[in-house]
């Protein structure tokens, strides 16, 4: 047993209401540069829906993530080393900017500088690419809220499976469909094929955490890792020609806070925290046949409060207050000890650490549609019977097709919901319902205390990073924590982005200051030439916000 | 004259592409990477860029035969005059001109794909001319020898000879200079393209992955990597404290 710790998200979806505030602050704060326009390290998407980038589900065309062979062992689904090596001087799945977008602004100035006329002058898209005027067709959430339902929808990967399994056909018309909304990062796995696919090596999971990161200097472009993640949250820099992807906001975790896409939820929908788990067993659990992966997994997660468990951890260096962080762990709590946070998608057999509570929205949603009452364990537990599509939906997602485990999660929802309602009305709580699901009365009560009223510290455990450590934390020369020191992206004498990286720490705290101390407003220069509303701080009018006056 | 061109030009060649790329490796580590097109256009891609360096890896292959690999030493082996120039033309005809034509799939694609045309620095072009220019020289020499047929030029009288003796650092000039006019215009834009080698997107070939085939497919790196193993040494000013025997 080698004890390793993990740093874990979960996810309530219940609680997500679809409002991208994640996915837009996540981008003002990694990827609002020149070469990731495309790129959402967080995105919100609408299921069922095509997703970001569209059909990524679909593995028999983009070939992510691991199979096992006909003698069990575990392979990279996309090919061995020996073929990635022959192929790799063009990549032959590599998603194009087509299959994400074609990233846009707008032609802004011709509002203000059109000559006076009867027509309403109109801002032109254009698009971030060519620079040329476009045409926008799609986006990172074209499908939001099943915008174009019957003409998408039925497009969505598990649908189409659902459907040719089932015979059975989800219905998109507004009165008997559901939707859930489902915000991916990166899954920051346990059994990464990202990292198995570069063939440089420069793509690594931290001893100390678990974050998945890049090496930026390491990373040479073969964009191999791409193909590799069967979420697709492997991005490439067309600038920089680099791969880029989810940080797990390091540098903030890293001080005991909240990753950005967390800190800003508005539905206070995500919990992070400590896992420890066996790193010698990932590759053994990682290859046990498709229906037995989700309990494989729950397997590798160690029990922080077994004495065994600790004594292995500390033996391996793990420091006590992580080990105390583990043992409040609310991920843990929700993914193992509850058992109502499921991985996304184990059939890819990545070990994926970011967990989801299914959403019993949908059953309530409906119930209480045609009246009934959506708050008795007896009418929620029939409904969860009868309404197998959202259910087969669900399952396909977070449990590969088993429809038993997502029934007793959505259960103890149920179960939770009619409990405390008693509670709540001052009646006599009813024993029989956490019974029915196997908990206990007391049990019950925690976990709905840590999924609807937990606060800040209960929701965020995160224990600060080793101060011992510091300086080499500061610039350990990893992940992307190199973007735009003055002058970077300029094509400089060796391409674009040449030259020394200017550490993000540095970088940040200049700019933040800059920011907020100037008197000025931010100049065309600051912002090397691009504009949008994402980089722009809304103070004045700096040259290239809009093109140049005609004169 | 021949001096400085074949006793001279080599070696400083060699002194930047050797200096130049440990250069770049120390100062530009975040700017070395083939700076992929792919994600703007994939399917002339998917064919020009197998051709092109499947056939510029045999060429390289085959160069290296013929310019270390003394002639005795063949002859030795019993691979007489007329078969190996056979082979040598023939493989090197088709190499030269799949790689030839590989590359003018990926150039057409870079003048009229959009994106990638705007991705394409001057630096690109000026490696391009290079490339294109030491590659047409190259198969003109082949063609010439294929069209002489018998009679054709034996540059492993002349310039392979000056090749290794470059090596011994007793550069063979004569060989050299007696050589016709076709070898010396491919040689010394060989040697133009390998002087900016260091400094063109090119050094990726550099770094070749081929470790890849060995290394363990999870890779785990600790935020304390003792100095050296991470990709950057730590900053002045951030030495540990301590005495020299307690830091690492
Ligand atoms: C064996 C080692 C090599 C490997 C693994 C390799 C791999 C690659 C890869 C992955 C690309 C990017 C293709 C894309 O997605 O746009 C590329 C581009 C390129 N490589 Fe190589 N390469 C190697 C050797 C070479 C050599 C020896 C040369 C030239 C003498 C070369 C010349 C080029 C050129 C010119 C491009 C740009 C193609 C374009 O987009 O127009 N490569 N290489
Ligand atoms: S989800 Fe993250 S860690 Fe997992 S394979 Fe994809 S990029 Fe790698
Ligand atoms: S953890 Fe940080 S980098 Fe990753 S999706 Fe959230 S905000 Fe973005």
């Amino acid at each position: 047993m080698r004890v390793m710790a993990q740093m874990g998200m979960v996810m309530n979806l219940d609680k997500c209401i679809g409002c991208h505030t994640c996915s837009v602050t996540c981008k003002q704060a990694w990827t609002n540069r020149a070469g990731t326009e495309y790129v959402w390290f967080n995105n919100v998407e609408t299921r069922p829906g095509l997703g970001y980038p569209r059909r990524h589900e679909d593995q028999e065309k983009w070939r992510g993530g691991w199979t096992v062979d006909g003698r069990g062992r575990l392979r990279l689904r996309a090919g061995g080393r020996l073929k990635k090596l022959l192929t790799i001087f063009s990549s032959p799945v590599q998603p194009e900017i087509k299959d994400y977008y074609e990233p846009w602004t707008y032609d802004y100035a011709t509002l203000v500088d059109a000559p006076l006329g009867d027509d309403f002058p109109v801002a032109r898209p254009k698009s971030l690419i060519t620079g040329e005027d476009t045409k926008v067709t799609w986006s990172a959430n074209w499908d939001d809220n099943l915008g174009g339902g019957p003409e998408h929808a039925p497009f969505d990967p598990i649908v189409e499976r659902l459907r040719a399994e089932s015979n059975e056909k989800i219905k998109f018309e507004f009165e008997q469909t559901f939707m859930f909304y489902l915000p991916r990062i990166c899954e920051h796995c346990l059994n990464p094929s990202c990292m198995a696919s570069c063939p440089s090596g420069a793509i690594y999971k931290r001893s100390e955490d678990g974050i998945v990161l890049v090496d930026q200097d390491r990373c040479r472009g073969w964009r191999q890792c791409i193909t590799g993640c069967p979420y697709k949250k492997i991005y490439f820099n067309h600038k920089s020609g680099k791969a880029e992807k989810c940080t797990f906001c390091y540098p903030r975790i890293e001080v005991g806070l909240p990753t950005v896409c967390s800190e800003t939820c508005v539905g206070r929908l995500r919990y992070l925290g400590l896992f420890l788990y066996d790193a010698d067993a990932v590759t053994a659990a990682a290859s046990v046949p498709e229906q037995e992966l989700y309990e494989a997994q729950m397997d590798l997660l160690l029990d922080p409060n077994d004495p065994e468990v600790l004594r292995e951890a500390r033996a391996q260096g793990i420091p006590e207050d992580w080990l105390d962080a583990a043992q409040r762990s609310p991920v843990y709590a929700l993914a193992k000890k509850y058992r109502v946070a499921l991985p996304l998608h184990p059939e890819y057999r990545t070990m994926p650490m970011v967990w989801y509570v299914p959403p019993l929205s949908p059953v309530v949603d409906l119930l209480t549609e045609q009246g009934h009452d959506a708050e008795s364990t007896a009418t929620l537990f029939g409904a969860i019977e009868a309404l197998r599509i959202p259910i087969e939906y669900l399952a396909e997602l977070f449990t590969a097709g088993d429809t038993e485990v997502v029934d007793g999660v959505l259960r103890k929802l149920a179960a939770m919901r009619a409990y405390l309602r008693d509670i709540t009305l001052g009646r006599d709580p009813d024993d029989s319902i956490p019974a029915s699901v196997g908990m206990s009365g007391e049990e019950l009560y925690e976990m709905y205390r840590l999924m609807a009223i937990a606060k800040y510290e209960e929701r965020y455990v995160i224990p600060k990073a080793h101060v011992e450590q510091a300086h080499d934390l500061e610039e350990m020369g990893c992940s992307l924590d190199y973007d735009e020191g003055p002058g970077m992206y300029d094509s400089g004498p060796l391409g674009e982005a040449s030259g020394r990286p200017a550490p993000v720490a540095v970088e940040t705290f200049h700019a933040l200051r800059q920011r907020q101390t100037s008197d000025e407003a931010t100049t065309e220069e600051s912002l090397r030439g691009r504009v949008n509303l994402l980089n722009w701080d809304g103070n004045g009018r700096p040259d290239g916000l809009f093109p140049k006056r005609r004169s | 004259m021949d001096v400085v061109l074949w006793g001279v030009l080599p070696y400083l060649a060699v002194v930047i592409l050797v200096t130049g790329t440990i250069w770049r490796y120390r100062y530009d580590r975040f700017g070395w990477t083939t700076r992929s097109s792919q994600l703007y256009e994939s399917r002339l891609l998917r064919i020009g860029s197998p051709l092109f360096h499947f056939g510029i890896l045999i060429v390289i292959i085959g160069h290296i035969g013929g310019l270390v690999v003394p002639k005795s030493w063949t002859e030795a082996l019993g691979v007489n005059e007329d078969l190996y120039h056979f082979n040598a033309l023939f493989f090197g005809t088709i190499a030269g001109i799949a790689t030839l034509a590989g590359l003018a799939i990926l150039i057409y694609r870079r003048r009229t794909t959009g994106p990638v045309f705007m991705a394409t620095t001057t630096n690109d072009k000026a490696m391009y001319v290079l490339l294109v220019g030491a590659l047409v020289l190259g198969l003109w020499t082949t063609l010439v020898a294929v069209g002489a047929g018998h009679d054709a030029h034996d540059y492993r009288e002349t310039v392979s000879p000056w090749f290794r003796s470059l090596f011994v650092l007793q550069p063979d000039v004569d060989a050299m200079a007696a050589a016709p006019i076709q070898f010396h215009l491919h040689v010394l834009v060989a040697l133009l393209l390998f002087t900016v080698w260091p400094f063109t997107r090119l050094v990726h070939a550099f770094t070749a992955p081929l470790h890849y085939l060995f290394r363990p497919y999870i890779v785990y790196r600790s935020r304390d990597l003792p100095a050296g193993t991470g990709a950057r040494a730590p900053r002045p000013g951030w030495s540990p404290v301590g005495t020299r025997d307690r830091t690492k």
